[in-house]
């Protein structure tokens, strides 16, 4: 037998790496559990300069005591680290970066940080890969962006480092997946280690090591809205939607941004949706994270099933009785996925609306602002059209004929909404002439402006003055007029050919309320069916335990 | 602070209630109008007072679509403007004309 020569491959270095890794952390563990004293130290063991390591953020849950402690690590052990990470939200993601450990981050969205991440950015000390939507970022963990280190966070360990996720399971499967099987090290924070989980999450052998973190992970209760806070003019807008998109497409399968402006339809669907006929016939099934605002429908049986991206604080009780609705485990706890409920709300969605900042004459939209860069989160996955679907139903079939015309192959089209009052507070102004994406692309050195939603997948916006349908526009100098002619008093708005206008609105493609059969004056709050979170939580039947800053009785 | 008045002409004409009517609120976003009978029958005066300076081209162009929706001759419009968006300022003028018309003498 031949000695293996010196030019025959190697295929397993980086599983020895792995495993060398591996064995320097068994040193300071016990079995697979880490003391939290002894963190920062098996980080510095672990970790090797230039590896890619991805710090669990994502919307709501926070892997935030690793994030601390990689913050205290030696800048001359842990160094020129390559961030791949849904979010950085916490302020240790980018006091990471100021201290130099950090040469490139590849991300989705950037929340709170992303003034001082542009900042970052201009003075040069952080080189950014790329902005991804939350599937792309998922689908290059599977590609050329596989972790070599996860950090990642759960509600609890098994003294055999099974971990369980619960409610928040959120993007957790989709990182350790790619991280476990590609030669990668998984961490995991807990806030309890038992005796036995209520159900196995993520199992043991796919997690290297866990540590029971002093205080529990921070969780953001991100998509709670107060309906004390809802405007007439966001009623009106809801009436509008409601009447002139959902009833007239008859939309079934959909997804609703964060925001008033959509909670206000979600709280008009058991009293004006109600009465216009529509339940059973609207809004059945949804991707949608558990808003506590859709709670009357859900009451009102109008909904069928709701899928989830993560939780929302003080609705596990909630969801917990309802497992016709949710999805939840035989222990009684949802499992969120935010990998497959944004797969959900792009291909088996009919409808994705949401709200922006500001909206240009093409009907692109964006939330970039000069000196923010705040990234995409996962609205781009929704809204755009899926040209991959291949099931058809009739909100999507009719949307297609009026899109792509009935002379081309049949085919369907995704219905992407944007819903904004046409100015905002100090009359900042939604509709805009150019993009403040354009300033921020050239000042932070982007190859692309942000956009969030890209015109040619828009279909629709309303506005507290109408809804402008472009889906049905024959050619981009209708589709101006259409947006001009919903932008109401803006400078924009201000500049539409009337007459035009006046055109489209005989042609159905722009719709006022009257157009509608809507009466402006029913748009009070008594049509709201929570005017208060304290309503919520008695629609509930008291299951619904808001967060303590959103009680005030 | 901004103040000023505008004076529009209106041959559309309401049977005007005999008291004058008061819509809305002064909180933050929001706005207070008045209605009551005026002096001239063709024409409508509307009072302005805002915190917001600079915009009276907006004001302009949102008390004209008002002026041609409704039928305001003879009347005394106030407004007690606290930053409220040109669709919040609509609502209100439309609902207090309807408050205005409801009330028959």
């Amino acid at each position: 037998m031949n000695k293996p020569s010196i030019n025959t491959p190697i295929w397993d270095r980086e599983r020895s790496n792995c495993k060398n890794r591996r064995e320097r952390g068994a040193a300071l563990a016990n079995g697979r559990e880490v003391a939290a004293d002894d963190i920062i130290r098996l980080l510095e063991t672990i970790i090797e300069p230039g590896d890619r390591v991805c710090i669990e953020g994502n919307n709501q849950k926070q892997a935030d005591f690793l994030a601390k402690s990689l913050v205290k690590t030696d800048p001359a052990l842990v160094r020129d680290l390559h961030l791949v990470q849904s979010v950085l939200a916490l302020p240790e993601h980018v006091d990471l970066i100021e201290q130099g450990q950090v040469s490139l981050i590849d991300f989705s969205f950037s929340g709170q940080q992303a003034g001082r991440l542009a900042t970052l950015v201009e003075q040069g000390r952080i080189k950014i890969g790329a902005i991804h939507t939350y599937l792309e970022l998922f689908g290059r963990y599977f590609v050329d962006l596989t972790p070599k280190v996860a950090l990642i966070a759960a509600q609890m360990a098994d003294r055999e480092g099974n971990l369980y996720t619960g409610p928040n399971t959120e993007d957790t499967p989709a990182i350790v997946e790619a991280t476990a099987f590609k030669n990668g090290i998984v961490i995991a924070q807990v806030n309890e280690v038992v005796d036995k989980l209520p159900r196995v999450d993520i199992p043991a052998d796919w997690v290297d090591f866990f540590v029971k973190a002093p205080t529990p992970h921070y969780i953001e209760p991100l998509f709670t809205r107060d309906p004390a806070q809802i405007t007439e003019i966001q009623i009106l807008m809801a009436m509008i939607a409601i009447k002139g998109l959902y009833a007239e497409y008859g939309i079934t399968s959909l997804n609703h941004g964060i925001g008033f402006d959509t909670a206000a339809i979600e709280l008009l669907l058991p009293t004006y949706a109600a009465e216009l006929g529509l339940k059973g016939k609207i809004c059945t099934h949804w991707a949608l994270n558990p808003h506590p605002t859709l709670i009357p429908a859900i009451e009102a049986g109008f909904v069928q099933s709701v899928h989830s991206f993560g939780s929302e604080v003080g609705m596990e009780n909630y969801i917990a009785a309802r497992p016709d609705i949710f999805f939840v485990g035989q222990d009684g706890s949802m499992r969120s996925n935010r990998a497959f409920s944004q797969a959900a709300g792009h291909y088996a969605c009919d409808l994705f609306i949401g709200s922006t900042l500001q909206i240009d004459m093409g009907g692109n939209s964006s939330t970039a602002t000069k000196g923010r860069i705040s990234g995409f989160g996962g609205a781009p996955n929704m809204g755009s059209d899926a040209r991959g679907r291949r099931h058809a139903s009739p909100a999507w079939l009719r949307a297609g004929r009026e899109g792509r015309g009935s002379n081309s192959m049949p085919r369907g089209q995704k219905l992407v909404a944007q819903i904004v009052e046409t100015s905002r507070e100090h009359m900042q102004p939604a509709f805009v002439e150019r993009l403040d994406a354009w300033d921020l692309a050239e000042s932070a050195g982007m190859e692309l402006p942000p956009v969030m939603i890209y015109g040619e997948d828009l279909t629709h916006i309303i506005t507290e003055e109408g809804i402008a349908h472009l889906v049905r526009c024959q050619n981009p100098e209708e589709r101006e007029q259409a947006i001009r002619g919903v932008a109401g008093y803006t400078q924009a708005g201000l500049a539409r050919d009337k007459r035009m206008v006046e055109n489209l609105r005989d042609r159905g493609i722009v719709q006022y309320p009257q157009d509608l059969g809507i009466d402006k004056r029913m748009a009070t709050r008594d049509l709201l069916a929570a005017r208060s979170i304290r309503d919520l939580v008695r629609a509930s039947g008291g299951l619904y335990n808001p967060p303590n800053h959103f009680r005030n009785w | 602070m901004e103040q000023f008045v505008m004076i529009f002409t209106s041959t559309g004409r309401l049977t005007t209630s005999p008291t004058p009517r008061v819509c809305g609120v002064v909180s933050s976003g929001n706005l207070e109008v008045l209605v009551e009978s005026g002096d001239a029958e063709n024409s409508c005066r509307i009072d302005v007072s805002t915190p917001a300076e600079g915009f009276r081209d907006i004001w302009k162009a949102v008390l004209n679509d008002f002026v041609e929706r409704q039928p305001v001759g003879g009347l005394h419009v106030t407004i007690n403007d606290a930053g409220a968006t040109p669709a919040v300022v609509s609502l209100r003028l439309d609902q207090a004309i309807d408050a205005f018309r409801s009330e028959r003498p």
